[in-house]
């Protein structure tokens, strides 16, 4: 029971601070700017694949909205996730470490791990409301056409996304506990994110096994068959299995920190 | 989980009783860090109700004691327990048990006062339901009344170091550990802050450390004297004062130069040292050491005034806390250091550079010619006038 108000006592003080300065609205605006540029483009391409009279050969598919549309747009805002998602996290530990907030946490009631996890939460959750208010471009596309597109791969992709960025968030989180500095640790945080994601890019059928195994690292990979509507409980696995071992190192350095200090 | 009101009060009652006379008990703590002992070996005890000063230079490992017991960091070894609870073996009951106020006030620069304190209550297991009466109560101790919706970010050194107080006291929690309490405030605020320490005593035990040396014998009822990691003094203020003022010196405001007086005193039985603490306008203030256990002011008085000097004023000086703190923490020893063994009483006028007059302390008796005045000072003290 109080390990709940604990944890949501430190989620409701993160929230404080993403709304009571920049950064929440910050990210949010850059959020739904690239979101809806980007669903701005697919759009574009899928009237004109849907008005172009050919489409390849004589009676060619009509062009599907999920496939053109959803799942475009959503994959690439995976990749503004990795530019969003230090925004979130750089200040989570270090900024406690630098104002001396740490020794309030440290001496009162509550676990590393209740931080951890509100701190986690908090963060999480803010990027959870960063995708739902994305969302509502899609809605115009429910709203219009005709046939109605499927929804399920819609929350799927969804899923798939706040699953990948959480990944994110709890490494970040763990940075953050490696310095004082904010700047510093969003920096770390950007250039790792950047390496996991190109990690992906070495996943092809002509790899050896051992940069395969790297390549199943990179955590964009792992969402294509959500976007699509499939769960495939491997992926979700990874995705949590990476969570929570971001979050491990998180308290493992949080603790240590106390024996170092 | 927190379990209800009564259960809780109940079960802080029986700690209480149990542990009736000792709310912090320190034993043999260590903390090194690689080759460097911040604290080695420190023990001590404070009672339910007391007030500890914790004194000693910077890096004498106060701040590093207070960590340990408010288990913001482990010990090398040693024990230490806070309302009977192992700071090491049940960490979360010992926290619960301490309101901590650490060097810079840890406070969050964006939110506002309220807001900051009710964080604060909730992660420090204040019951939902108590909240709201509980941060009255911290905000109206702490007098934070008029800014309380305030941003602290926008708050002067002052009140953002009294928000620190109020987050520290606002579990009412049995023991306060506050480091430096009044550092950074102005007058004013250190003389209130002291006084809301001095009416949190009693029903809180409280350790505090400092460096303002008058503050400890203001608000403490009981020192202790760290340097080095150690421990080299534990008493009361005015113990500590006392073991060394017994050695006491008297000071002396005279009508006479400095040459006249030092003839007049001279001869008194039990003076040690005559000195020089200035003069002006043909008045001289002097300190004597007397030997020790003898009480030399009426001795001294009679001299003077039998040398028909105008006596002005007459004050036993006790040694400040000062210099007791620096008589213990720039010597190695642990004991209350001695103050060089009596001999035979001799002058040894060390005055002030400014004074021209003396010039060598005349060790042999009678060979101090150097002085106008007459040796004879003594047989005719009235053709001076």
């Amino acid at each position: 029971m109080s390990t709940f108000t604990n944890i949501g006592a430190i989620v409701r003080k993160e929230w404080q601070h993403y709304f009571g300065s920049p950064i929440a609205y910050a990210a949010l605006f850059t959020w739904n700017l690239l979101f809806s540029v980007f669903f701005q483009f697919a759009l574009t391409y899928f009237l004109e694949a849907s008005m172009s009279p050919q489409g390849g050969m004589g009676g060619a598919p009509k062009p599907n909205i999920n496939e053109w549309i959803f799942r475009p747009t959503l994959m690439n805002m995976a990749v503004v996730a990795l530019f969003v998602t230090p925004m979130l996290t750089m200040r989570l530990f270090a900024e406690e470490q630098r104002q001396g907030t740490w020794e309030l946490l440290a001496t009162s009631a509550i676990t590393d791990w209740q931080i951890v996890l509100g701190k986690f939460l908090g963060a999480m959750s803010v990027y959870a409301l960063m995708i739902a208010t994305s969302l509502l471009n899609f809605a115009v596309v429910f709203f219009y056409a005709d046939p109605r597109p499927e929804w399920k791969p819609v929350l799927t992709g969804a899923v798939a996304l706040l699953l990948m960025g959480s990944c994110f968030i709890s490494l970040g989180g763990f940075l953050s506990t490696l310095t004082k500095n904010q700047i510093v640790a969003g920096i770390l945080s950007f250039c790792l994110f950047l390496a996991i994601w190109t990690l992906s890019w070495l996943d092809n059928p002509m790899s050896s096994e051992p940069v395969k195994a790297l390549a199943y690292l990179g955590v964009t990979g792992h969402m294509e068959d959500m976007v699509k509507g499939v769960i495939d409980s491997k992926d979700v696995i990874f995705y949590i299995s990476f969570i929570g071992f971001g979050l491990f190192l998180t308290q493992q350095s949080v603790e240590s920190r106390r024996w170092r200090e | 989980m927190d379990g209800g009101p009564l259960l809780r009060e109940g079960n802080r009652a029986h700690t209480f009783e149990k542990e009736s006379s000792r709310m912090i008990e320190v034993a043999d703590l260590r903390k090194s860090y690689g080759r460097f002992d911040a604290v080695s070996g420190v023990s001590f005890t404070v009672g339910k109700g007391e007030i500890l000063g914790f004194l000693g230079p910077n890096g004498a490992g106060k701040t590093t004691t207070m960590r340990i017991l408010t288990g913001y960091m482990p010990a090398t070894s040693g024990r230490a327990s806070v309302a009977g609870y192992d700071v090491f073996k049940s960490p979360l009951e010992a926290k619960r048990s301490v309101g901590y106020l650490p060097e810079t006030p840890p406070v969050y620069p964006d939110l506002d006062v309220t807001s900051y304190l009710d964080f604060c209550a909730r992660i420090k297991g204040v019951k939902p339901a108590d909240r709201k009466s509980r941060i009255d109560r911290a905000i109206e101790k702490a007098r934070l009344g008029e800014v309380r919706h305030k941003i602290i970010g926008r708050l002067s050194k002052g009140f953002r170091q009294r928000v620190g107080i109020a987050q520290a006291i606002l579990a009412d929690p049995p023991v306060l550990i506050l480091d430096e309490p009044t550092s950074g405030l102005d007058p004013q605020q250190i003389i209130e802050t002291r006084d809301l320490i001095k009416s949190l005593g009693g029903e809180h035990t409280v350790i505090l450390s400092t460096h303002i040396l008058p503050e400890v014998s203001m608000t403490c009822n009981r020192v202790v004297i760290i340097s080095k990691g150690r421990v080299v003094a534990e008493d009361t203020p005015e113990n500590l004062t006392a073991r060394l003022s017994s050695k006491g010196a008297v000071r002396l405001e005279v009508r006479a130069d400095t040459r006249d007086a030092f003839d007049a005193l001279r001869e008194v039985e039990g003076i040690v040292t005559v000195n020089p603490r200035g003069a002006s306008s043909g008045n001289t203030v002097l300190e004597l050491q007397a030997q020790d256990g003898m009480d030399i002011r009426a001795a001294a008085a009679r001299a003077i005034i039998g040398a028909n000097i105008d006596l002005l004023s007459l004050t036993q000086v006790s040694l400040s806390l000062e210099d007791v703190f620096l008589e213990l923490t720039t010597k190695d020893s642990v004991a209350i250091p001695e103050i060089a063994p009596a001999e035979p009483p001799i002058f040894t006028p060390i005055a002030r550079e400014t004074e021209p007059v003396r010039a060598e302390p005349a060790r042999p008796e009678p060979a101090r010619m150097e002085a106008p005045p007459a040796p004879d000072q003594n047989d005719s003290p009235k053709e001076n006038n």
